[in-house]
């Protein structure tokens, strides 16, 4: 009995302490963002790393999406002959929900995982305690650079995203399923508003802010070996992924 | 011996309710080389992190010239920095970049000299350390013991005053564990800055300290010069000199 109080309670002050690490890291990685000076160099480094580097493989998964997302609409409005309204379906679609959301779990997979992984070995090969030592904040060195990286990269592989998506869709709908060229055109154009593509994009730097900051949350405090650094990658994607799903929510029920 | 330029004022640390330091007392002595020894494990990093702030203790002060380094805030604690360099157990090079911006590092950070200044003093160290010419390799494609000289010339760069060294020589193999010895034997004479310096090699230790002292579970047991330390009775401190598993010290 007595132990198992022990383990709980331990468990318990654990799990408070892990939240409130949370919270300081956050604070402090806001603060720095907010305040100067900012590293540009190392700035741009990343962002070239999470954007300019991600766009083959935003471009693939969001075509592939907008062809499928006009194949299964087709397959919905042929039954009440609506064939009309599939490219409205895919640019709404594409830029409201899954032009953010697929364009930021790819880069939480390529670029979040990568961050973890370069930040945790450097903690575990004491990088992070030698900037420490000669006087460099590393938040403002490594972190920082990352999380504006996401903020400003992942909206505009969000917008690749939605271009190339609409592109996939009017190829399906228009070249492969017949639907009229003009009428294809007319509502996406009339349907699909700024706005809505605006509300994607908001949606897409929150993103890029939370996959940026759980990566390096999970690598700047990854417990020792090489062990260590895998466990951290991958809690970084799981979590970063987790998160995301669960923000959009409430961020599409807020902009509703 | 010197006045002291550190002092550990029975600093306290314990991880997930194990105690490390326990009441630990210590005075480093200004400008001459301190070894600190003890086991694996025993609480040496631990205590070397303390002086540079990289941990703080759970109860006790730590001066570094007078001034508490436990309480301070980061722009202050980042000025008590400056006066540091330290050697750290693997190098800690970055990897993302060279050998010769890993030297320059502090350089482009702390000062105001212009490219060609900082390469010229980057070029220099990199001789005194024994590795001319290597500043455009990477970290990854040199070996331990040429990782740890790249360390000590990024270390020394700024001039500081204190240089802290973590394990200099493990993981050496013996020649090159020498050449280490030697470089900071060197280094220290020319300079006459204050060295400290954790290790478990003792072969090592009586070359090159001036003054040597024992941890030994989270307090220090033993301590004097070289001499002073051949001496000293304490069965512990000499079953550690031998090296020995037999004796007050049981091996787990």
């Amino acid at each position: 009995m007595v132990a198992f109080l022990e383990w709980f309670g331990r468990l318990v002050v654990e799990r408070i302490e892990e939240v409130g690490r949370n919270a300081l890291f956050l604070a402090e990685a806001v603060r720095a963002l907010v305040t100067p000076p900012l590293r540009w160099r190392q700035t741009f480094r990343q962002m070239e790393f999470v954007g300019v580097r991600s766009v083959s493989v935003v471009v693939l998964t969001g075509t592939f999406t907008g062809m499928v997302l006009a194949l299964q609409a087709y397959y919905g409005f042929r039954k009440f002959g609506a064939e009309g309204l599939v490219g409205t379906t895919v640019g709404l679609s594409m830029a409201r929900e899954l032009g953010p959301v697929l364009t930021s779990l790819m880069v939480t997979a390529r670029a979040g995982s990568a961050i973890a992984a370069e930040l945790g070995t450097m903690r575990v090969t004491e990088q992070i305690d030698a900037l420490e030592v000669m006087a460099v904040d590393p938040i403002r060195y490594l972190v920082v650079p990352r999380i504006l990286a996401g903020l400003a990269m992942v909206p505009v592989l969000c917008v690749v995203s939605d271009f190339v998506g609409v592109l996939g869709g009017y190829f399906v709908g228009v070249k492969l399923l017949g639907i009229n060229s003009g009428v294809y055109v007319a509502n996406t154009v009339k349907y699909v508003e700024l706005a809505d593509v605006l509300n994607g994009l908001v949606k897409a730097a929150c993103f890029g802010f939370i996959l940026a900051v759980v990566g390096c949350y999970k690598g700047f405090y990854a417990p020792g070996g090489a062990q260590g650094v895998g466990k951290a990658t991958t809690e970084a994607v799981v979590l970063a992924s987790v998160l995301i799903l669960i923000s959009d929510y409430f961020l599409t029920a807020i902009m509703f | 011996m010197a006045e002291p330029i550190i002092v550990f004022d029975g600093v306290h640390k314990s991880f997930r309710g194990q105690k490390v330091l326990d009441g630990l007392d210590l005075e480093i002595p200004r400008g001459r080389t301190t070894v600190i020894i003890g086991r694996s494990g025993g609480g040496k990093s631990v205590t070397l992190k303390h002086m540079i702030g990289l941990m703080r203790p759970d109860r006790g002060r730590i001066l570094v010239d007078g001034q508490d380094i436990t309480r301070l805030e980061k722009g202050a604690l980042n000025e008590v920095r400056r006066r540091f360099g330290m050697l750290f157990q693997e190098g800690a090079l970055f990897d993302s970049l060279t050998v010769g911006e890993n030297v320059a590092f502090p350089l482009v950070e702390h000062t105001q000299l212009d490219r060609a200044e900082i390469e010229r003093r980057g070029s220099e160290m990199l001789v005194t350390v024994g590795l001319p010419g290597t500043e455009g390799k990477m970290p990854a494609e040199l070996s331990g013991g040429m990782r740890k000289r790249v360390g000590l010339a990024r270390a020394l760069i700024l001039e500081p005053e204190i240089v802290l060294f973590d394990e200099p020589t493990s993981g050496l193999d013996p020649i090159m564990a020498d050449a280490i010895d030697r470089l900071i034997l060197r280094t220290q004479q020319e300079s006459g800055r204050t060295y400290v310096v954790i290790s478990h090699d003792i072969r090592a230790t009586f070359k090159i300290a001036h003054k040597i002292a024992m941890l030994y579970q989270g307090r220090i047991i033993a301590e004097g010069t070289p001499e002073e330390i051949r001496r000293n009775p304490n069965p512990i401190l000499a079953q550690f000199l031998r090296g020995t598993a037999e004796g007050p010290i049981q091996v787990q």
